[in-house]
């Protein structure tokens, strides 16, 4: 039954239902949050005293960089072989696509961990490194124990390693891109090396760039798994600090700062990637309005 | 009349995916200036027969030649027909623009982007010289006010408009039309249509798929029915629309009209 009322329909008031659900849940989190902030403030255990020596000694930052360029150089090489793998898997012959889909199949199935410690022990299987004609003459070889240091084992088993993951992202952004693209650029008379530069590669990033982008924040993090094969990065720079005194989590609280500054800023980097090659994709640009934080509070739509 | 060269010539074309024989053995001339449409159900092979005059399918057996170019073979020695490198394939395509049913821009080039595209990689045109014509062809299709837009932003319609213009930057000879205003709202239609009566009064060659038997009938120098990959009637647009000679002719027409 609805009442019937004298009032005009144009005069009624419009009361949203209350978000009690919202409210306790918001309650718990402040609640939360204050738990988090008392026990950084008031433990002493925490010893930000020494995070605060630590922070910049030049130990860290030394080790700091080595993460750095570790992550660079294996990320570098793990996407120029993954488009070659992703192309490879696309491939009409069964035996390229089937010789990346064996690639990807060990290299994802067995622990970066292990592949760090086989490269670096590589020498016991192989001992000497040579090419050659396989079964026939050798037109120059190397001591494998000469060529393995830390930092190749390190960069061949993590970008290795990533490889196989990137070939996976790029081959699911390959063919995401529409196939009239290509025949549009081949009604076009567009050559197929520019047609997938200047065509179907800035479609194709869109989808691989966030996973992408992914992959680099936790290549910055297991870049730590080279501890084990004393290669002082980050990590394995604290851990020889603390070793000797003792200020464990302080020294840790250093490292985690440090990866998060950097990962803080590879996000602020990614965003602006992807608003770049979002161009285009929008039906229109969609003008975020400034917010009163009351508002963001329960309703952040 | 002078007699005129064909610039468009199919001979015995066929064509099959897998174990469907889709093309059966097309022979089919088109003049310079004519505007021939291509009709018939889906499945008819319509679409299949346009995309072997761009190279775009591989006929299987059979010749397509536009103007002088026997398209994406080359005849050797040994009497044989040998697929041409993509390099040749493409500067026969440069002749042969195509206007797709899905439009097929490039999302993330603005209209101008999409236009001048093709010229400046493919003919090397100077950017300022590309954009002059580009701005130009856009006029004619009354696009140039969208000249900066994405084309997401763009209608049906509009998108369609831009593609053809995209077509005509190459300076084509031929173009080829394949269901231009099927995907398109029917409020959309006209538009595109009025493009397409437009370049065919300025003497453009046009080959046409299509299901606008409006258009076919009004601006058609010749109407071609396709059934089961063959060409079951041709000829003007009065002879097989006013007045077809075969049952299957009659009987698609009877469902479409």
């Amino acid at each position: 039954m609805t009442a019937v009322t004298s009032r005009p329909a144009e005069a009624d008031i419009i009361v949203p239902r209350p978000r009690r659900g919202r409210w306790v849940g918001i309650a718990v989190v402040i609640l939360i949050a204050a738990g988090v902030v008392s026990s950084f403030v008031t433990n002493p255990n925490y010893q930000w005293g020494v995070v605060g020596e630590y922070l910049f000694d030049p130990r860290i930052l030394s080790g700091l960089g080595n993460t750095l360029l570790l992550t660079a150089i294996g990320m570098v090489l793990a996407l120029v072989l993954g488009l070659v793998l992703a192309v490879m898997r696309l491939s009409a012959s069964g035996l390229l696509s089937g010789a990346a889909g064996f690639y990807v199949w060990f290299f994802r199935g067995t622990p970066v961990l292990v592949q760090l410690i086989l490269w670096y022990n590589l020498a016991i299987l192989i001992p000497e490194f040579s090419i050659g004609i396989p079964f026939g003459p050798t037109l120059w070889s190397v001591d494998t124990n000469a060529v393995i240091t830390p930092w190749t084992a390190a960069i061949l088993g993590l970008s290795l390693n990533e490889a196989a993951y990137l070939a996976e992202i790029i081959r699911s952004g390959i063919t995401s891109v529409d196939r009239g693209q290509s025949e549009a650029a081949d009604a076009l008379a567009i050559s197929r090396g520019t047609a997938f530069r200047r065509i179907i590669l800035p479609q194709a990033l869109r989808v691989i760039v966030p996973p992408t982008a992914n992959e680099t924040i936790g290549l910055l993090k297991y870049s730590s798994v080279v501890s084990v094969i004393a290669l002082p990065e980050l990590l394995y720079s604290g851990q020889l600090i603390y070793a000797r005194t003792y200020e464990t989590i302080p020294v840790l609280i250093v490292v985690c700062i440090w990866y998060l500054v950097v990962v803080t800023i590879l996000t602020v980097l990614e965003h602006a990637l992807e608003r770049r090659l979002g161009v285009g994709f929008q039906a229109s640009a969609s003008a975020t309005r400034p917010r009163r934080w009351s508002r963001w509070l329960i309703s952040n739509r | 009349m002078a007699h005129l060269e064909p610039l468009v010539r199919l001979r015995h074309v066929e064509k099959s995916f897998g174990d469907t024989t889709v093309l059966k053995g097309i022979d089919l001339d088109v003049l310079p200036g004519e505007v021939l449409c291509l009709i018939g159900a889906s499945g008819s092979g319509k679409s299949t027969l346009l995309r072997c005059i761009n190279h775009l399918e591989r006929p299987d057996r059979g010749r397509v030649y536009v103007g002088d170019h026997l398209i994406g073979y080359e005849e050797r020695a040994d009497g044989r027909l040998h697929e041409l490198s993509r390099r040749r394939i493409n500067e026969q395509r440069t002749e042969i623009g195509m206007v797709f049913q899905h439009f097929n821009l490039f999302p993330h080039m603005t209209v101008l982007e999409n236009v001048i595209e093709a010229p400046m990689r493919v003919r090397r045109v100077s950017r300022g010289v590309a954009t002059a014509t580009a701005h130009d062809l856009l006029s004619r299709v009354g696009m140039n006010h969208k000249a900066d837009a994405y084309p997401k932003q763009l209608s049906g319609g509009q998108q369609q408009r831009v593609a053809i213009a995209r077509g005509l930057a190459m300076r084509p000879r031929l173009m080829l039309f394949d269901e231009p205003t099927s995907a398109l709202d029917p409020e959309l239609v006209g538009e595109v249509l009025d493009v397409m009566r437009g370049l065919a009064e300025s003497g453009m060659t046009m080959i046409v798929v299509t299901h606008e038997m409006g258009f076919a009938r009004e601006v058609a120098s010749k109407v071609a029915f396709m059934a089961d990959g063959r060409i079951v009637e041709y000829g003007t647009p009065a002879e097989v629309l006013g007045n077809p000679q075969q049952d299957r002719t009659r009987s698609f027409l009877s469902k479409v009209l």
